[in-house]
């Protein structure tokens, strides 16, 4: 029996650092994935929203909240938290509630205004809380992306060169998406000459924060078929799995792994587990993916998402990127929406815009920015508290 | 010259000797280590335990990763006027099989380091209250780089 989950309708409000409230950025996505799909708002049964929570910040993003902005219908909603999985983990509350028949057409949206300044913890004396512990000893989010862009370039050989044409490629293809924020193609002198933040990474190697908004409609095979559009993309597939003991990458906000030392235990990477089970439940390997959308919070990163998709082996994907395979027009074009490097990352908005990203290039309506005849799609994230997904969509 | 006392940044993550060791607690039952300490119930799935002793870690390692902050954090971390960037590795502990976060030494840059070198723990300045000296752990690359214990 298949599982497949039709995507008839995908929306965005572009991103930026527009400064209105999170709701705008959500109800402008669902209108535009509304009117996508050719559907009345009447229509949909479920309304699953993607949540962040900040200190102090009140950006709670619940269904309830978009279900109220686009006039209360009497529908059923559900609020997901899961970091910078959040938008994956609301999809597959809206795929189970598909399949467990409870409805047809479902809005899944997520959004975000992210505050001015530094994301700092809460203040005070509070070692019980490792996101306070690291701030107090001087470890901030760029820390851990460049720890694991320097192992790259001390096990691997990838050099301050190979981060920066990420960015090239990201920027070049991302200047013709009228969704991204910035827009710029940068050169390699460009990044070089931008401020040193971690070493080896420059200020133009990480990604910023954004506001933004993302929405999708799905429905059962049975209604798009009903409304025509049986030839909708799919999803085949949604791993949101938690890492397994003992993970042994440091990951924010932690000081320190997990530990191995115990019999019967092995160290595992979190990065590389997300996609094997999204692999496993859509019945597909590596080899089938025409396009990939990953979490490129840092340039290097988009490096180790290649690798733990398994699109190259460990250790090579930067031979990939040097021979311009990852870029469109290559063999397994990686971020052909531009990434994180042009929308920066809008939390609970960013793993549905991987998505919306997915469908219009499965639907052929890409543009300049189009992957020939892509059939099959795979998104990676990853953020905080154990939370990480991957989708993979098809047609 | 400063006369003030030195205390721990973080009360008892790590011992105040002249060769400081971090403090973290391992499970009675299957022996996973856990830093910070972990006291209530064990991490590994397969195990249920509730009982932990405290122990303290391996003080050297060797260089999982390295990087450095060339920008002045967010409180609650204390900056000097001016911000000076340091270094930052993360260790690998052999025995507990853990990699432990930290800065490294004063004078100590990135082009001083390399994956797999070893490393041994120490105790610097973090930053000055009005009554004392807060201490934390850094690591400081061994001057025997075969030399591991």
């Amino acid at each position: 029996m298949s599982n497949d989950i039709a995507i008839i309708g995908a929306g965005m409000h572009p991103w930026g650092k527009w400064g209105h409230n999170f709701v705008e950025y959500g109800v402008a996505a669902a209108r535009e994935a509304l009117a996508d799909a050719g559907i009345p708002w009447q229509d949909v049964g479920f309304v699953s929203g993607g949540a962040t929570v900040r200190c102090g910040y009140p950006g709670y993003v619940a269904g309830a909240t978009f279900a109220q902005a686009l006039g209360w219908q009497g529908c059923e909603v559900n609020t997901s938290y899961a970091a910078c999985a959040s938008g994956s983990q609301a999809l597959a509350a809206a795929r189970n509630k598909i399949l467990a028949g409870a409805c047809d057409v479902a809005l899944v949206v997520g959004a975000d205004t992210t505050p001015k300044g530094f994301l700092a913890p809460a203040g005070g004396y509070r070692p019980e809380d490792p996101d306070w512990v690291r701030f107090y000893l001087g470890i901030t989010n760029p820390t851990y992306f460049a720890l694991y862009a320097r192992r790259r370039m001390d096990l691997y050989g990838d050099t301050l060169e190979d981060f920066a044409a990420v960015k090239v490629k990201n920027s070049l293809i991302g200047s013709k998406n009228p969704r991204a924020r910035y827009r710029k193609c940068f050169t390699a002198e460009d990044v070089a000459a931008s401020a040193m933040v971690a070493d080896p990474l420059r200020l133009m190697d990480i990604c910023a924060t954004s506001d933004g908004g993302a929405a999708l409609i799905i429905c059962s095979a049975d209604y798009a078929r009903r409304i025509g559009k049986a030839d909708a993309p799919r999803i085949a597939a949604i791993s949101t799995v938690t890492p397994s003991f003992a993970s042994a990458v440091v990951e924010m906000p932690d000081i320190a792994t997990d530990s191995a030392a115990a019999a019967g235990i092995d160290a595992h990477s979190f990065r590389a587990a997300l996609p094997v089970k999204a692999y496993e439940e859509a019945g597909i390997g590596p080899e089938d993916v025409d396009v990939a959308e990953v979490y490129d919070l840092s340039t290097a990163l988009e490096l180790d998402w290649i690798e733990d998709l398994q699109l190259a082996p460990r250790g090579e994907a930067a031979q990939l990127l040097r021979r311009g395979d990852t870029a469109v027009g290559g063999r397994i074009p990686v971020n052909p929406s531009g990434g994180l490097a042009c929308f920066g990352e809008a939390v609970p908005a960013q793993a549905l815009a991987q998505v919306c990203e997915l469908t219009w290039q499965l639907r052929g309506e890409c543009g300049d920015r189009q992957v020939a005849g892509a059939r099959v799609g795979i998104t990676a994230n990853q953020g905080l508290f154990g939370h990480g997904s991957s989708v993979i969509i098809k047609r | 010259m400063n006369e003030k006392p030195l205390a721990p940044a973080i009360e008892g993550w790590f011992t105040m000797d002249e060769k400081p060791r971090l403090i973290g607690t391992q499970c009675c039952a299957c022996s996973t280590y856990f830093f910070p300490k972990q006291q209530r119930y064990c991490k590994n799935p397969g195990c249920d335990s509730t009982e932990f002793r405290e122990v303290e870690l391996s003080r050297t390692g060797r260089v999982w990763s390295y990087t450095n902050a060339c920008y002045k954090p967010p409180a609650p971390f204390v900056a000097a006027e001016p911000f000076e960037p340091y270094t930052i590795a993360a260790v690998t502990l052999e025995e507990e099989q853990m990699t432990v976060l930290g800065q490294v030494v004063t004078g100590v840059n990135v082009s001083d380091l390399k994956v797999g070198m070893a490393m041994e723990l120490v105790l610097e300045p973090l930053h000055e209250t009005d009554d004392d000296i807060k201490m934390t752990w850094k690591w400081r690359p061994l001057a025997e780089q075969g030399e591991q214990h």
